[in-house]
Formats: C-alpha cells, structure tokens, sequence
C-alpha cells in the first residue's frame, strides 16, 4: 500500500468534512439564498458583500480571527466552554465552523442565481392555483432551482477539500483529529516524500475534475430539456 | 351578484384608482390602450399586487377590505398569463393536476376531463411544455386555471402573444367555454375584434381609471365613446336562428328590430347568435327602397348625430330599440334633414355572425 494509515486517515477526516460543511451549508444557505434572492430591502447589498468576502479574502486573515474567536478566550470559545465543552481552537468543530465561513459564498451564489432566474411569474402562476407560499417554495422553486443545488452542492464540497490557509490557522496539524488531504501533502513535501505526495495529490486533482465534470454534464442537460 | 371592485394603488408615474361593479356572470372586457392600467387591474383583483388598497367583493365574499386582505392563494379564482407560464418541470398532465390537487374535494366542479375536453388537449398529456406550440401551451394553461373551479375567471390578454393563425385556434375554444360553463370571467384585452366576439360586458379604462363600464351592444354604440367614433365603429346585435331558406341557402335571424338574412349557417333553429354590423356598411334611406340588392333593411328611429370628422358623422339608430350605428357623409345627413326623432330606413350591406 503506497498510502499510510495516516494519509488514509487524513482523507477520511478530509471527507467528513467537506461532507458536514456542504450539509450544513445547504440547510443554512438556502433559506439565506432564498431571502436574497427575493427580498426587496434596499441594504441587502451589504450582506451580499459580506458573503462575497471569503472569495478575495486572504484563507490566513480570515482563519487568524477565526483563531481568537474560536480560542478559550474568543467569543465563541467562552461560550463553547460556558456550555460545558471545551475552546473550538485546533477541534474537528472548529474546522467546521471555519470551512462553513470558507466556502459559503461558493453555496450562496448558485443558489441565489438560481432562484433569481426562475423570476416572480411561476410563483405567482402556483399562488393562483393554491399552493401556500412554502408550498411555492417547495413544490416550484427548489425543483426549478436543481440545477443551482448540485452547483452549490459540488463547489461547497469541492472547495472545502481544497482549502489549507484557514485550517492550518484554526486547525493546526494534529493527525487523525485535525489534519486533512492538503496538509499531508504539504507535509509529504517537507519531508520530500514525492511519492506520496504525488498520489494524494494526483487523487485529489482526478477527484475535483469528476465532480466539475459531473456538475457541467447535468447542467447541460437540464439546460436543453429547459429549452 | 355582482362583483364590486373599488381598489387604488400608487407607483411612481402610475396612479390606479377604479370604483366599479361588474355582473357576476358572464365575460367582461377589461378595455384600453397599453399602459391603462388593465393588468394591474387585474393582478390587484386576484391579489398579486398586495400594495393595492381598497374593497374588492366577489358575489357577496369579502376578498379584501381595510383590514383585510385575503392572500392570492386564498382566493377561489383562476388565472391566465399573457403566456402561457407552464410549469417547466412538470408534464402537462401535471401541470393541469397542480392546482386541482391542492383543492378539498368538495370545492372541485369543474372535473379535470372536463377541462381537458373544453380546450381539446387529450393528447398532449404526456408531454413537457417546451414540446407543445405556443397555442397548445395557452390552451393547458387555461385548462389548468378551469381545473381549480374558479368562482371567477381572470385572462390577461391570452391570445395577445400568438399570431392571428393560433388566436383563430384558441377562439372557439373560449367561446365554447362561455356557452358551457357558468363561470364569470374577467378578460383583459386591447383587441376590438376579440371583445366584439367575447364579451357581454364592457369596462374601458385610460390612465389609471375607468371610463365607462356596460352591456358590450350598448357601450359599442354610444357615441359619447371613442369606440363607436372610430372608423371601425360597430354595433353587435344578438338575434336568434328564425328558420333557413334551402332555396338560396339562406338563414333568417330575428331580431327586435326585425329579421336579418344571411349565408346559410348549420346552426338550429332557437340557437342564440351574435351579429356584428360594421357601422361604414348601414346607409340610411327615408322611404324603403324598391328594387335593391339589399336583403337587409330595417326601420328605425334616428336617435343621435355626431360629427366624426370634417365630412363624416356617425348616426346612432334604434330599429326596434336596438342600437345600430350607420358612417354617413356630414353632406348626406344634411341632405336627408336627420334629426333625432327622424324615422328612417337602416340598410345593412354586410353583416358578420360571430358565433
């Protein structure tokens, strides 16, 4: 076996994570995307800018204010502790929270597209014909918006395996608890393990060009049955 | 019943104010040029533009009042977009089941194969919408409003995105809906030719307000209206099928103010039909003509002269209490010495059955 125990590890830990961002992404993101989407209120640009953020920001400056909010002393650290558990600093929970900030903006934004192009006539069309507003939303908005789901889904995911700044900052680099894929094969480099490096790098590169391949295939396709 | 509407709504450049009560039964037109103010009259009847305050009663339901408003999908109404607005990701079978779904059993009058059968679309149920013409698609769309029982049928402009070619098609299918449903619709349209064929009653509307609302025969020919001062002034008659002359293949419509003849029309004897005389083609006579190519001639009562131009005037006549509108020149009028009050002879060159 040309992997380790440790990389096989590290891949694991990589896949729960990226698996529980984009859940927890998806439910938080849609009805956000949502809201965005449809709302009317003249401030809303200030929120959009602020979701934007992860995209130019530097990963180290947003996972060094991660670090101290997250740390025994931060805001969110004091109040994990307050309800009995520990700070969020160098935990799996922290790099949740981290990679929910990171790539929210690659959920947000396809799924605010999305629900902006179906426009206001086929939820008013549903509205004539009975169907209650989250019945709207359930029956005519999310089955239009599919082909902004599996977008937001894939990048969400697709993002958080490639992320590195914010979970060296707020992760550290603890084996089998907090290192992921792009650590060891930052790692594997250090100790000029080529070898490995090549393999978990050359997985990782097949595994995102799959998932976009995927992501543009079903679009395509949905795109000429819309027609 | 009737239906009482009194709503105003503000938008920048737009002010929308309409006090009016339309017969619960019935097509009314919602009448006038683009940017009148009709679709949103419309979209404020079925609750889609929450901003229009005001009263809106529906066959003696309060929809909306001052404190209160009764959402969209609250109200027992059945809508048609200008398009068509299928459901892209449901077939069409779906498509017609989205609303009757969503309906308690008891609330269903209208059958779904009733529907389906009304608009003619029993083959297209397994498609998708992207599939079907433009006037397959406007007929589902109907069908799938009719498939909620509406208490009342709101139509914006329906026909207003197919060509002449597709309207000739949907046509018979609305009339058809009129004869054999007794649902009261709401139709908003700026073509003469279709609210001479569809309506009974007629609401016209400029900037924002209502001009003038009645029974379409009688609105047609006042001539305080712009309608009947226009060059395609017209008067509709409704006459009944009186009996057929196989001889010359002929059918005799009678009328109050007497009998029409027209081209043999296979329909039976007692049908109620509607006559369009185009006001350019009655000429006026004072004695009956002897020895005319005219079948059709009435005698009738001048009742008001209008100038309509520099040389032409629109004479309004009553043959039997029925209003009919003649084009004559200002020079013929003075010559003839009309006045109202005058009995005169009406003779129609041409006259169009429109359903």
């Amino acid at each position: 076996m040309i992997l380790s125990d440790a990389d096989i590890t590290a891949l694991l830990i990589t896949l729960k994570l990226a698996g529980l961002t984009t859940l927890i992404l998806l439910l938080l993101g849609t009805p956000l995307a949502w809201w965005l989407a449809r709302s009317k209120w003249r401030f809303k640009f200030v929120l959009e800018a602020l979701i934007a953020l992860p995209l130019v920001l530097p990963p180290t400056v947003l996972g060094f204010y991660l670090l101290i909010s997250l740390g025994p002393n931060g805001p969110l650290g004091s109040l994990s502790k307050a309800l009995g558990g520990s700070s969020l600093a160098f935990t799996f929970t922290g790099l949740v929270i981290g990679s929910v900030l990171y790539s929210l903006p690659f959920v947000i934004q396809p799924l605010q597209n999305a629900f902006a192009a179906i426009g206001d006539r086929p939820l008013e069309v549903a509205a004539t014909l009975r169907a209650s507003p989250l019945d709207r939303f359930f029956s005519i908005a999310v089955p239009l918006a599919r082909p902004g789901f599996l977008t937001a889904a894939v990048l969400g995911f697709a993002h958080t395996i490639g992320e590195f700044g914010v979970v060296l900052m707020i992760g550290g680099n603890i084996p089998g608890k907090t290192q992921v894929l792009s650590i060891a094969i930052y790692d594997h480099v250090e100790a000029l393990e080529y070898t490995q490096a090549h393999w978990l790098s050359a997985g990782l590169l097949l595994l995102a060009f799959l998932m976009l391949l995927l992501v543009y295939a079903v679009n395509r396709r949905f795109g000429m049955v819309q027609r | 019943m009737s239906i009482q509407v009194r709503l105003s709504l503000s938008r920048q450049n737009f002010h929308l104010e309409v006090d009016l009560a339309i017969p619960a039964r019935g097509i009314t037109a919602l009448f006038g040029p683009s940017g009148c103010g009709k679709t949103t009259l419309l979209r404020a009847i079925a609750g889609l533009e929450p901003q229009a305050k005001g009263q809106l009663q529906v066959a003696n339901t309060n929809w909306q009042d001052e404190n209160s408003f009764l959402p969209p999908h609250r109200r027992p109404l059945g809508y048609v977009f200008q398009e068509a607005s299928l459901f892209t990701h449901l077939s069409v079978q779906r498509n017609l089941e989205y609303g009757l779904k969503r309906l308690p059993a008891t609330q269903r009058k209208v059958s779904l194969d009733t529907a389906i059968g009304l608009l003619g679309i029993g083959q297209l149920l397994d498609r998708r919408p992207p599939q079907l013409s433009g006037g397959e698609r406007q007929r589902v769309a109907i069908a799938r409003a009719l498939a909620v029982s509406p208490e009342l049928l709101l139509m914006d402009e329906p026909l207003a995105a197919l060509d002449v070619q597709r309207k000739q098609e949907i046509l018979p299918y609305l009339e058809s809906l009129h004869a054999r449903l007794n649902i009261p619709v709401i139709y908003v349209s700026h073509s003469p030719d279709e609210v001479a064929r569809l309506a009974d009653h007629l609401v016209l509307m400029e900037n924002g307000g209502v001009t003038a609302s009645g029974p379409i025969s009688e609105m047609l020919t006042r001539v305080d209206l712009p309608l009947a001062r226009g060059n395609d002034a017209e008067a509709l008659i409704e006459a009944e099928v009186a009996a057929h002359d196989e001889t010359y293949g002929l059918t005799y419509l009678d009328f109050p103010g007497g009998r029409f003849t027209v081209a043999r029309k296979d329909l039976p004897t007692g049908t109620q039909v509607r006559l369009r005389v185009i006001a350019r083609d009655v000429s006026i006579t004072l004695e009956q003509q002897q020895g005319t190519s005219i079948l059709n001639i009435f005698p009738a009562t001048v009742d008001e002269i209008v100038p309509t131009s520099a040389s032409q005037v629109t004479v309004r006549l009553l043959a039997g209490g029925v209003p009919l509108l003649s084009r004559i020149t200002r020079k013929s009028a003075a010559l003839l010495e009309l006045t109202p009050g005058k009995t005169v002879y009406a003779q129609a060159k041409s006259v169009a059955l429109l359903a």
